[in-house]
């Protein structure tokens, strides 16, 4: 049985007059213990989709349609009080900047406690002994004396460590992790990460990897996610995304890698940027930055397709490879 | 903390210093002594025996020294009208102004936060809209004007409260007297409480308001609620301290003008309070009871404006009291 | 230089209604009322002495007889005052005009002087920065903790002890603006100063540095024009408050004497009288004055909604 299903999830924001559409009846599947990433630019609908699994969207936004299976229940229709349960128990996330998500005025001890108790009958002496546990799982030095301090007191990958052990606290099913590296200093980021990895993998825990880097999704997860203006366009596993991308714009993504370009040469870019929510195209929302654009991608938009192994949203799919797609034909 | 303390009790000095000079320079330039002494009819020569006698030739730095010198030890001078020390005036009339204000201050606490927080959760309820409205009509309201819609409506048309005066008071020690022992007394303390608090409240509840929504925002917040904290913790523990950091500065500051709003609260009820003395005074160009009310004034600004500050470190854990006094 | 920096004036209008801001104004109908109450307050102030059937400083034309009489709508009127007289035989209509006319005037006059103190401050502090700049903020701090209108009472009861009531009402609207106007810098100066900082680490201050404008033009033609909407809102706010601070002093006695009343004297003369049942010389200008301020007041909240600045907290 897979941990989390998700099937033809939309959401939407509700504007002065009319409303826009931030997801687009995305679907994906999770198995027990395995690692997703999600990758996109900025805007392409990954933080939404974090905070949907949650069902902690903040207005204007809300789920519009859509099934989200956590562990056989749909987490869509589940009244408040036993999401609560869910969250931070069943379901933990990472947010972006541990710098913010903290709260300032409550020691890393309070903040802990707090999240063991609201799920656990437990004295605060027994939350305490869990949480040195769990914070010395996560590398921190002397865990009985960061209790007592408060955030700021902390540096930046310290207190994203703090946010991880909170994370494991109550040994969830599945992290969510949004962007967990970004806001942190570069040399950092691979602790966190590997950390991330190996917590991960000790524990047999699911984790969706939220993230902009192709880099960090290959290192880190199994199965893969390109997300583009609130649509999946292409999904399967990691290796074969990194090593044959069938979207254009995945194939955009990966020759842009620095890894992927000769000392000398220029950086190629995919040109054009994202269009907005409230603008995006008709047809393929990729077709006015795409460098096989067909008439039919202007109005008519693409089914997800299995080719090549992975699943694919793209008309011109078979452009190179017309004998392998009468292969697959026959 | 010591460092700091030691710090911010140099400024308070420093203020006190700049007031006391102000102070000086009124009690110099406002009103003849000698007239009040010995009155027109005395000849010109007595009148310079009597100013080196009373030290009014020494130069303006030795009569400043002699005044501060004074004040330190509690001599403000003596009232020409009450031909008392115009400290003992005045301390006899803290105790009315002190019960209004501690009055006002309940009303204003007690009622800013709950309605505050209320309508920073619930901000589309109708009864947060009608607060809101409320709450916009009470700050263009001068304290004054609603102090005298009081007295009319509670007073003169339906007779329900006494429109002047402290009432029946209770001695408690020294020169306090109180109002919260009999009926009587509250019955008068009521409405000058309720008309002192009139426009400090509105503001409160629509600062506290805008606060808390910020917070309620915020990433910590989002982040408490994805920890699966219940509402009401996140709203109590996680909002409403942040919120009330910033409040508690706006606070501090808001004393000032709460004393201020006294005079005005006095005048109109006849509160036996230091504002309401502070204007015969002026109508009777009492100097050395105008210079002891600003330096007492100045006084109570400043120790609570210090200790405002200081309390805001103590509950501002991001504030570090030791390294601000380096 | 000059025909690349300002449009030319009728597109100006336009773009001001087709503006967010504009939009928003269209669809807020207590903005729009607002404005409307605001304007005929304004308007009818300013032709005060056309609007008015009275001259209430013309000592020959009021007489003591006709002291008290009520409103026409109450039993005991006269025909020729429509909104009754007050202690002293006065139009009540007519003393009100001219009182509103002065209230108005003192808290706009008062607000163009705040403004201009603390638009300089700040932006001399934020632009020099150093030691000039934390001596100008600690000043700022110091100033805000005293309340303006204590500041205010003490100064004003000072004054007037000093130079007798006589000179001193003379003089009154002076004091007033000058006292309302110096007490409350602090407000813009911090406002502006924290545009300043951030403004000046963009890059257009630095290009204009490099061509060689002085700072006094950058500060005027660059900077300034960034904190506008900030101190639009504030103002509106003071002038509110400037206001009330005006009527206060007034009612104290320290401020307009009662033979040229603001809003303030007016309603001082009248608590006198309310006990023997003649309510309306305070109600009716009370009712004015808090309509006054009440519509500022929504002005400026409606403001700080669609033009959402930065403000300087706490």
């Amino acid at each position: 049985m897979s941990l989390l299903s998700v099937r033809d999830l939309s959401v939407k924001f509700a504007m002065r007059d009319n409303t826009v559409t931030a997801l687009n009846q995305i679907s994906f599947d999770l198995a027990k213990g395995e690692r997703l990433g999600i990758v996109g630019e900025s805007g392409a609908g990954k933080s939404i989709t974090g905070f949907a699994l949650m069902n902690l969207l903040s207005r204007p936004g809300f789920i519009d349609s859509g099934k989200i299976m956590f562990l056989g229940d749909d987490i869509v229709q589940m009244p408040e009080a036993k999401m609560r349960n869910i969250r931070g128990n069943k379901m933990a996330m990472i947010f972006q900047d541990p710098m913010v998500t903290l709260n300032p005025v409550l020691t890393i001890g309070q903040q802990m406690v707090e999240t063991l108790m609201a799920h656990r009958k437990l004295s605060k002496a027994e939350a305490e002994q869990i949480a040195i546990v769990k914070l010395r799982e996560v590398y921190i030095p002397s865990p009985e004396d960061r209790l007592e301090q408060y955030p700021h007191e902390l540096s930046g990958g310290m207190r994203q460590r703090i946010v991880i052990a909170i994370a494991l606290l109550l040994d969830p099913q599945l992290i969510i992790a949004d962007e967990p590296t970004t806001a942190l200093d570069v040399t950092i980021q691979a602790d966190i990460m590997e950390l991330l990895l190996e917590l991960c993998q000790s524990n047999k825990v699911g984790l969706i990897l939220i993230t902009h880097d192709l880099g960090v999704v290959s290192q880190m997860t199994e199965r893969t996610l390109v997300m583009y203006a609130g649509r999946i366009i292409e999904a399967g596993r990691t290796r074969e995304i990194i090593n044959d991308p069938q979207h254009p714009y995945t194939q955009g993504l990966i020759n842009a890698l620095p890894q992927q370009t000769k000392p000398g040469q220029r950086l190629k870019q995919i040109p054009g940027s994202m269009p907005s929510l409230t603008a995006i195209p008709k047809g393929c929302p990729f077709s006015p930055r795409c460098e096989f654009v067909k008439d039919r991608c202007h109005t008519e938009a693409p089914e997800t397709v299995q080719y090549a192994n992975v699943e694919v949203a793209c008309h011109e799919v078979n452009r190179l490879h017309t004998d392998k797609a009468e292969e697959i034909k026959a | 903390m010591f460092a700091y303390l030691v710090k911010r009790v140099f400024q308070a000095i420093a203020v006190m210093f700049v007031i006391s000079l102000i102070g000086f320079a009124i009690q110099d330039n406002l009103g003849d002594p000698l007239r009040e002494l010995v009155g027109q009819s005395v000849s010109e020569e007595v009148r310079q025996e009597l100013r080196d006698e009373l030290g009014l030739n020494d130069s303006f730095l030795t009569q400043y020294l002699r005044f501060a010198g004074n004040a330190l030890q509690g001599d403000l001078g003596t009232s020409y009208f009450f031909k008392e020390p115009a400290l003992d005036v005045i301390l006899k009339k803290l105790p009315a102004t002190m019960e209004l204000v501690l009055g006002a201050t309940i009303i204003i606490i007690g009622l800013s936060i709950p309605v505050g927080v209320y309508t920073a959760i619930y901000p589309n309820t109708i009864l947060s809209r009608i607060v809101m409205g409320v709450s916009i009509i009470g700050i263009s309201i001068p304290v004054f004007l609603t102090a005298i819609l009081m007295i009319f409506v509670f007073s003169v048309e339906y007779g329900w409260f006494p429109s002047y005066g402290r009432g029946e008071i209770v001695h408690v020690f020294g020169p306090w007297e109180t109002n919260f022992a009999t009926v009587d007394g509250w019955m008068h303390i009521l409405l000058p409480s309720v008309a002192l608090a009139s426009i400090m409240l509105p503001l409160f509840v629509r600062l506290i308001r805008a606060e808390m929504m910020e917070v309620l925002q915020s990433e910590y917040v989002k982040y408490a609620k994805a920890k699966g904290i219940r509402p009401w913790r996140i709203y109590f523990v996680h909002a409403l301290k942040n919120t009330l950091l910033p409040v508690i500065t706006v606070g501090g500051v808001q004393i000032g003008t709460m004393v201020a709003y006294t005079i005005l609260t006095e005048t109109v009820f006849q509160w036996p309070g230091m504002g309401f003395m502070f204007l015969e005074a002026v109508n009777r160009v009492d100097t050395p009871l105008i210079v002891a009310y600003l330096i007492v004034v100045g006084f109570i600004f400043v120790v609570t404006n210090t200790i405002v500050d200081l309390i805001y470190g103590l509950v501002n854990p991001t504030v570090n009291l030791a390294r601000m006094g380096a | 230089m000059s025909s690349l920096s300002t449009p030319t004036e009728p597109s100006r209008w336009s773009r001001v209604w087709n503006s967010n801001i504009g939009y928003s104004f269209r669809r807020n109908p207590v903005a729009i009322v607002s404005l409307m109450i605001f304007l005929l307050i304004a308007i009818m102030s300013i032709f005060a002495p056309l609007i008015a059937p009275f001259d209430p400083y013309d000592l020959g034309q009021i007489d003591i007889m006709n002291s008290e009489y009520p409103p026409l709508w109450v039993d005991g009127s006269d025909a020729q005052f429509i909104l009754g007289t007050d202690d002293q035989g006065r139009d009540l209509w007519s003393t009100i005009l001219y009182g509103t006319r002065l209230s108005l005037l003192i808290g706009i006059c008062a607000v163009v002087l705040q403004a201009f103190l603390g638009i300089s401050i700040g932006l001399i502090a934020g632009y020099v920065g150093g030691r000039t700049d934390s001596l100008l903020m600690r000043l700022a701090d110091i100033q805000l903790s005293f309340s303006t209108l204590m500041v205010a009472i003490i100064f004003l009861a000072v004054t007037q002890a000093m130079f007798g009531s006589e000179t001193f009402n003379q003089y009154a609207i002076y004091f007033l603006i000058a006292v309302i106007g110096v007490a409350e810098w602090p407000q813009y100066a911090r406002t502006v100063r924290a545009t300043v900082l951030a403004e000046k680490k963009k890059e257009y201050v630095d290009s204009a540095r490099v061509l060689g404008f002085g700072p006094g033009r950058i500060m005027v033609r660059h900077i300034l024009p960034n904190s506008l909407s900030p101190i639009f809102v504030i103002s509106t706010v003071q002038v509110a408050n400037a206001i009330i601070s005006e009527a206060s002093l007034s009612f104290l006695g320290l401020g307009m004497p009662p033979s040229q009343p603001s809003l303030g004297s007016l309603i001082s003369s009248g608590f006198d009288y309310i006990f023997s049942g003649s309510w309306w010389i305070t109600a009716i200008p009370g009712i004015v004055l808090v309509v006054l301020v009440l519509v500022i007041n929504l002005l400026g909240d409606w403001l700080r909604d669609a033009l959402n600045p930065k403000l300087y907290k706490g």
